[in-house]
């Protein structure tokens, strides 16, 4: 049971928490101007990373928040936590 | 009890106290402090148990967590029996009850053994090369015969009656063992200030201490190492912040430093109490952990290594001057170790003879000190073989110098000692996913980088001495609790692990031991055991490689080697060595397996602790609940909900009473709990234009007071949810949601708004708890209300599909004027806490009325009747509004939605898409089963491409006649024609149909 530094309520066990998926992709403001190959790449296609994935957690069972992670896929070590809207931040490689 | 195989004195053993035991149902008598293995061979009983495979006599090997032979079943009562336990761990306590496994019909005589007699013919292996012809044989004879002979203990039949505790602790540092490494961390831990939990297998604290002889004790500290030890432990004790436990073993290491302990509370008690749990486990997060977890001594792999009588030499040692119980009279060393002298000479000291010390390597300094003590040692030793059926009585004994037999010997004996060294126990370092390092001086793998916050100290580092070891232990408890107090000292990425690097051990005195299998003369003769417990010998690993295994992971799986109960904890390292000489590889080239939890087997019990019955999931009720219970309804669950399915009268079945409720529904009055309706509150300036984005329906017209069939895409295009909506308020919508659906729309909701549209004010709140709700659905519910609420309820104020606040009794209520079941109905949202006393007075009022409480069933019947969908039932992720027959609640005009993109796909429009239509059976009292599918043509061949599936049906007792919707394609323009259903009984013709069944004008909703 991993610990996750929720980046509002401070470090939490696992359980607490729920999985949203893939981080920094964005919705399309005008999704019908898109083009069918545009919009299957923004709802179907995912990075299948070996390393540094970051990613969305909810503190679902906590305050609610969204956030998202850098989550290093081949020990499932978090390396960072951060606020929606934050830039993903530079870690040291794992 | 046999008074000659017990000391006089000496031993954590309480002679004054006799306990007596049954054994396979005979009678023997031990002491208090033994164990059921102690015990048994102070009353000279060897023969402990039969092995896996061959079903041979087998005796103890080890005396600890490691014993691979000696597994036994204690048994309570008929619930309360354990299989599988080693006897070496079991306590001994008045009136214990053990039977031995894996035989029969007797251990002395086990027809299983006649497997022994064809081992030639079932090598390695063996399953996979024989069971394969003819292949229908393998469900009908091989499998039920093989199932029926494998395995050991018989698990019990009845539930477990017993009580599991959970609990959660934190702690500054945590000790893994308490032996004399194990005591100085928790002892140099504490006075570094830190929270300490030491925990530690065994009933006593002390581990190798306590196999020491007392009579000659070493000093620790200047005092003898009894009396350090009381000490230690009192000071220990009298320290607030120290947590001691014993018979709790750490069962597995699991990320950020959180252990799983098992403590056992009850199992060595004649007569526990009926209010104590039997085990308790414990997670422990610990900021630092030392390991302290000891070594384990190899055995030597020799021809006819397994008869009883035959054990690691430093098992021997435990028996002796822990339990004061001789293992024998006569005995034989083999070595490959200095260690293992020690525990010959003290046996002769206790009076047993030695006869010989086989010793593999060439003489020593040890020797020399064995030669003076007057023992012949035989050097550059190797055995030929042993012989004995139910206990060893002599060994085969030669000097193997330079290829060429010499001195060759039979040696009369009852015990034999062996001893390959120690091997440090990694399994908790590596399972923390610690690098392991192969230290080419102990021929050992010992713990290298660590990925966790952990270190080791002590033995099972490599670490061998006592004295190195309690010096080492100080340093990692010391170290570890100013990096636990102090994180910036640690360095430590609180995210991440460190990979901390180790220090190599202090030097070890010298080379000892050996892996793998000594040279033999004739390794075609006999079979030398690698793994005890699954029966694997030095032969078999060689079969597996000639049979071209070479990944020790294939060797280990083919060959079952590590693979029983006890993970290979003494045989590993031997197999290990066997691959690694025989592919001509170094043991790291050749790498280890992996450890995995648990250490030793825990019960399902403690992981279920407290999570059975009714407490395995959280049950939640409606504040009407109690009600329907009092009515003698029958529920049904609906994710955690329990719901009232049906109310049924005396006689009645579910047919009756669905029937009847159906029937007073639309004739007269309903009465239904719908509290568990999920409810959300969508409030904010930015509400409407939330709702907008969110939902496909168009907002900006719905007045405040109006309701509207909400639905829910997901941006793929499919129905995700459904529910009535209502506008409270310029800025407050109340969202319905479905039962089951609630928890993942507020998610999804929060995830738009916290992730998309973080610039929207609009706040969300899960409101499903707060109200209770209450339909009252039939042409007489405006009747039932009137009088009761202080509003106006008429047609011209009150329209369907309108919202409105007031009282009801008195209560402030929220009440909708919507349906679920196509007649003129309101559904009243109470405070939950209002619920049951409103429900009540409308029940006593609604008497007059003939009011009939219904249940989720009848909702069902009422909802299909009229074609209204339940999503998940009549959708499956794939169907879309138009699909469903809902597109004329899109809002066209909405530049966006979510979903609306996908629903721009041209696949999203194509004739053939599986769309909602009524079924009607020509035979009108057939019933179709729901799932089932539907096919063009009746008799169609299999496999067949169906048209689509019946995803509701039941028998309308208003219609008088079953009714059914399901999902066809193309089927809004197949109404009229004929398709066949497939059912059990052979295909069933249906004519397709409007998906509403009943009042399609809706005349009866809006009266």
């Amino acid at each position: 049971m991993l610990l996750i530094h929720c980046p509002y309520c401070g470090e939490r066990p696992e359980p607490e928490f729920t999985y949203g998926g893939q981080a920094h992709l964005e919705r399309p403001a005008q999704p019908a101007e898109l083009g069918a190959e545009a919009w299957a790449q923004f709802l179907y296609l995912r990075d299948n990373t070996r390393g540094v994935h970051a990613e969305r957690w909810r503190h679902a069972h906590g305050c609610g928040r969204f956030f998202n992670a850098l989550r290093d896929t081949t020990t499932d070590f978090f390396l960072a936590t951060y606020r929606v809207g934050e830039p993903r931040p530079a870690v040291p490689p794992p | 009890m046999n008074a000659a195989l017990r000391t006089a004195s000496g031993g954590h053993i309480d002679r004054s106290r006799v306990l007596r035991f049954r054994f396979d149902g005979r009678s023997y008598s031990g002491v208090a402090g033994d164990t059921l293995a102690s015990a048994l061979l102070a009353n000279g009983v060897h023969l402990l148990g039969r092995s896996f495979k061959y079903h041979r006599p087998r005796g103890v090997l080890a005396a600890g967590a490691e014993e691979p032979n000696a597994l036994v079943t204690v048994r309570r009562d008929g619930a309360r029996h354990t299989p599988n336990l080693r006897a070496t761990q079991v306590e001994l306590y008045e009136g214990l009850e053990a039977c031995s496994q894996n035989r029969w019909p007797s251990l002395a005589f086990d027809v299983g053994a006649l497997n022994d007699f064809f081992a030639p013919f079932i090598p390695a292996g063996f399953y996979y090369k024989t069971f394969m012809w003819p292949r229908r044989a393998w469900y009908a004879l091989y499998e039920p015969r093989i199932r029926a002979a494998a395995g050991l203990g018989r698990a019990p039949a009845l539930p477990d009656p017993d009580r599991y505790a959970t609990r959660f602790a934190h702690c500054d540092v945590l000790v893994v063992g308490a032996g004399p490494a194990g005591l100085a961390a928790a002892t140099a831990a504490a006075a570094g200030g830190a929270r300490v939990l030491l925990c530690d297998e065994h009933s006593q604290a002390g581990g190798s201490l306590l196999d020491e002889d007392v009579g000659a004790p070493r000093l620790i500290e200047g005092k003898p190492a009894p009396v350090w030890l009381r000490a230690t432990l009192a000071t220990l004790a009298a320290n607030p912040k120290v947590t001691l436990l014993t018979r709790t073993t750490a069962f597995g290491y699991f990320p950020h430093n959180l252990v799983g302990l098992s403590e056992r509370l009850t199992d060595h008690l004649a007569a526990p109490s009926a209010d104590a749990p039997r085990e308790r486990q414990w997670q422990v997060r610990a900021r630092e952990v030392v390991l302290a977890a000891g070594a384990i001594e190899r055995p030597l792999v020799f021809a006819g290594n397994d008869r009883p009588g035959i054990m690691l030499a430093g098992a021997a040692r435990t028996w002796l001057n822990r339990y004061g119980v001789l293992p024998g009279t006569r005995a034989v060393l083999v070595t490959a170790c200095d260690e293992a002298y020690g525990a010959a000479l003290e046996l002769q000291q206790a009076g047993v003879y030695l006869a010989c010390i086989a010793d593999t390597r060439p003489g020593g300094e040890a020797s020399a000190r064995a030669r003076a003590a007057g023992i012949p040692v035989l050097p550059e030793a190797c055995v030929l073989g042993t012989q004995g059926r139910r206990r060893v009585n002599a060994i085969e004994l030669a000097s193997l110098t330079a290829g060429e037999l010499t001195q060759r010997q039979t040696q009369p004996c009852d015990l034999v000692l062996m001893s390959g060294g120690y091997t440090p126990s990694v399994h908790l370092h590596s399972q923390s996913r610690g690098e392991l390092i192969w230290s080419e001086s102990l021929q050992a793998f010992i713990p290298g980088a660590a990925a966790e916050r952990t270190r080791s100290a002590g033995a099972c580092r490599g670490v061998m001495t006592v004295a190195a070891a309690l010096e080492d232990g100080a340093a990692a408890g010391s170290a570890a609790a100013g990096e636990a107090l102090d994180p910036e000292r640690a360095g430590v990425d609180p995210a991440r692990g460190r990979g901390r690097k180790v220090p190599a051990p202090l030097t070890p005195a010298e080379t000892s031991g050996f892996v793998g299998a000594p040279p033999r003369s004739d390794p075609a003769r006999g079979r030398a055991f690698v793994d005890w417990q699954n029966d694997v010998t030095a032969k078999d690993l060689a079969l597996a490689l000639r049979e071209g295994f070479r990944s020790i992971e294939h060797v280990k799986r083919y060959t079952t080697t590590g693979m029983a109960t006890d993970q290979g904890k003494t045989s590993n390292l031997n197999a290990l060595g066997i691959v690694a000489r025989a592919l001509g590889k170094s043991l790291p080239q050749v790498g280890l397996t992996t450890f995995r939890m648990p250490y030793t087997p825990v019960t399902f019990g403690s992981f279920a602790g407290l999570s059975r019955g009714d407490l395995f999931d959280p049950v939640r009720r409606t504040p009407l609940y109690a009600w329907a219970a009092a009515q003698g309804a029958v529920f049904e669950d609906v994710g955690l909900w329990k719901r009232a399915r049906y109310f049924p009268r005396a006689g009645e079945d579910l047919h009756a009473a669905v029937a009847r409720e159906c029937l007073a529904v639309r004739a007269g009055c309903g009465l239904f709990d719908a509290s568990t309706l999920g409810k959300i509150e969508v409030v904010g300036p930015d509400a409407v234009t939330f709702m907008n984005r969110l939902y496909v329906n168009a907002w900006n017209s719905l007045a405040v007071g109006r309701c509207r069939y909400g639905v829910l895409l997901r941006d793929d295009g499919f129905i995700y949810d459904d529910g009535v909506v209502a506008r409270i308020a310029p800025e407050c919508f109340h969202v319905t949601t479905t039962t089951g659906g609630a928890p993942r729309v507020l998610n999804m909701m929060e995830d738009y708004l916290q992730t998309e549209w973080p610039d929207l004010k609009v706040w969300l709140t899960s409101t499903t708890e707060q109200w209770a709700v209450i339909a009252v659905q039939g042409p007489s519910s405006r009747e039932l209300l009137a009088g009761l609420v202080d509003v106006d309820i008429s047609a011209a104020a009150f329209p369907h599909m309108s919202v409105t606040s007031g009282h009801i009794l008195g209560v402030p209520m929220r009440l909708f004027r919507v349906s679920f079941t196509g007649e003129l109905g309101y559904e009243i949202n109470v405070p939950a806490d209002f619920g049951a006393a409103v429900w009540a007075a409308l029940w006593e009022k609604g008497r007059a009325f003939g009011a009939t409480a219904y249940g989720t069933e009848t909702m069902h019947v009422l909802r299909a009747e009229k074609g209204y969908i339940i999503v998940g039932q009549d959708t499956d992720g794939t169907v879309t509004p138009d699909d469903a027959g809902l597109a004329w609640a899109i809002g066209k005009s909405k530049a966006d939605f979510v979903g609306k993109r996908s629903l721009a796909r041209p696949a999203m429009h194509a004739p053939q898409r599986r769309q909602l239509v009524g079924l009607a059976t020509e035979d009108p009292a057939v019933v179709l089963e729901e799932g089932a599918q539907i096919m063009a043509r009746p008799g169609s061949p299999i496999p067949t491409r169906p048209l689509g599936h019946v995803t509701s049906s039941y028998y309308s007792s208003n219609l008088e006649r079953s009714i059914a919707l399901g999902l066809i394609a193309g089927g809004r323009a197949r109404l009229g024609e004929r398709l066949y259903v497939a059912t059990g009984g052979g295909d069933v013709a249906v004519t397709v149909t409007p998906s509403v069944f009943y009042d399609p004008s809706g005349g009866r909703i809006n009266a």
